[in-house]
């Protein structure tokens, strides 16, 4: 019996760790972990989530874990795959053992975008958006500068594991070749182009996953969220000023 | 005119979920909460509402259909709203604030900054208004 709850801990805990490693948000890790545990025979759980750690109990067993989260990115299709998972474990279809093969199977999957698709994604939807508040003659420039931008945010991240910085040293490539363009006659305003080029770096799933859990009654998650969204934002215009300051 | 914004606006909430790694099958859905969220935000506009007014209409509407879509297609409403508000968000706004910020004028950034906090708060109010409607719906038997 104390094997078969420990592997159910287990199988719950990764759901909600995969889940909360890719940006899902917490009401939603809390509920998966709890329903999962109650398809499996054990009604009454309790998990608490944060953004940074998940601490998960069942009722009448001794042991309480704590599993702690450091990394964080953004995957929202493995949400939806440990989501789908987790409604077929509700409707019976899955065993503990099915459950958590397929759950380390989500683990492993890369991401369904390879960065040079993200980049490309991120360019094209700057320039769309700089056309669209400026007109079309934004879309060459900003399809470069917004392609930078986010190539930029990638590779420091990947070095700098200080995501503000990385935003804001995006922000500030971005600024730059924005002006660099413009003074070589390349292109059209440069507020238009500048706003174009760092869409891809708004924070728009920390802005709706702050919402939903405040929604929820997640004080805690909802407001560090909202920190994180906020900070992001505050990084982002710091980065082009700095790049409209030494003009 | 306007069938090219809404073009350049499907495509670009599309391209976003890309970079939000939505599923493959669900981005032109994606990109349709997007562009119907501009139209919404434009049409509302255009008719003389407030900026702030026209963004929470128009995120009440993002909201409220990626809850359709949600349910249709058994996943978590997120994955529709987050490239849908990308369009709302104040980013003329806030940059001509953080211009204004440079140049030492803090009298028009903060006027401005205040301005953009009210268009965010909007998009916050309409994703939770929506939110309220779509709990009312589900509980009616």
């Amino acid at each position: 019996m104390k094997e078969r709850i420990d592997e159910i801990v287990e199988v719950c805990l990764l759901a909600g760790k995969l889940m909360l490693e890719s940006g899902g948000e917490t009401y939603r890790v809390e509920d998966t972990m709890m329903r999962i545990a109650a398809s499996f025979g054990m009604p009454r759980s309790h998990s608490y989530v944060t953004p940074t750690a998940i601490i998960f109990s069942i009722e009448g067993t001794d042991s309480t874990r704590l599993l702690r989260i450091s990394d964080r990115s953004t995957d929202l299709a493995k949400v939806a795959a440990v989501n789908d998972i987790s409604r077929r474990i509700s409707r019976g279809e899955l065993t503990l053992e099915e459950a958590r093969k397929e759950l380390r199977q989500v683990g492993r999957a890369q991401p369904g975008y390879p960065l040079w698709q993200q980049t490309a994604a991120a360019a094209a939807a700057s320039a769309c958006f700089a056309s669209l508040i400026g007109g079309m003659s934004h879309f060459f420039p900003s399809l470069l500068s917004g392609g930078m931008a986010f190539w930029c945010f990638e590779m420091v991240h990947r070095f700098v594991k200080i995501r503000f910085f990385a935003e804001f040293f995006a922000a500030f490539v971005a600024g730059g070749l924005v002006l660099l363009m413009e003074r070589a006659g390349f292109g059209g305003d440069v507020g238009n182009m500048m706003i174009g080029s760092v869409m891809p770096l708004v924070p728009g799933l920390a802005i709706t996953n702050a919402v939903r859990d405040l929604m929820a009654g997640h004080l805690i998650a909802g407001l560090s969220r909202g920190a994180e969204a906020f900070l992001t934002a505050f990084a982002i215009g710091a980065g082009m000023a700095l790049s409209l300051a030494i003009r | 005119m306007i069938v090219g914004q809404l073009l350049l606006c499907f495509v670009a909430s599309a391209l976003f979920g890309v970079i939000f790694n939505i599923p493959r099958r669900l981005l032109p859905h994606s990109g349709f909460v997007g562009m119907s969220g501009w139209a919404v935000y434009t049409l509302a506009s255009r008719s003389g509402a407030d900026g702030v007014a026209a963004t929470f209409l128009a995120a009440f509407f993002v909201a409220f259909l990626s809850n359709v879509f949600a349910r249709r297609y058994r996943t978590p409403a997120t994955i529709f709203t987050v490239s849908g508000i990308i369009p709302l968000v104040p980013g003329g706004t806030a940059f001509e604030a953080m211009r204004h910020v440079v140049m030492n004028d803090y009298n028009a950034a903060i006027s401005l900054a205040a301005k953009a906090f009210m268009i965010s708060g909007a998009i916050a109010m309409g994703l939770i208004f929506s939110e309220v409607v779509n709990q009312l719906v589900k509980r009616r038997p």
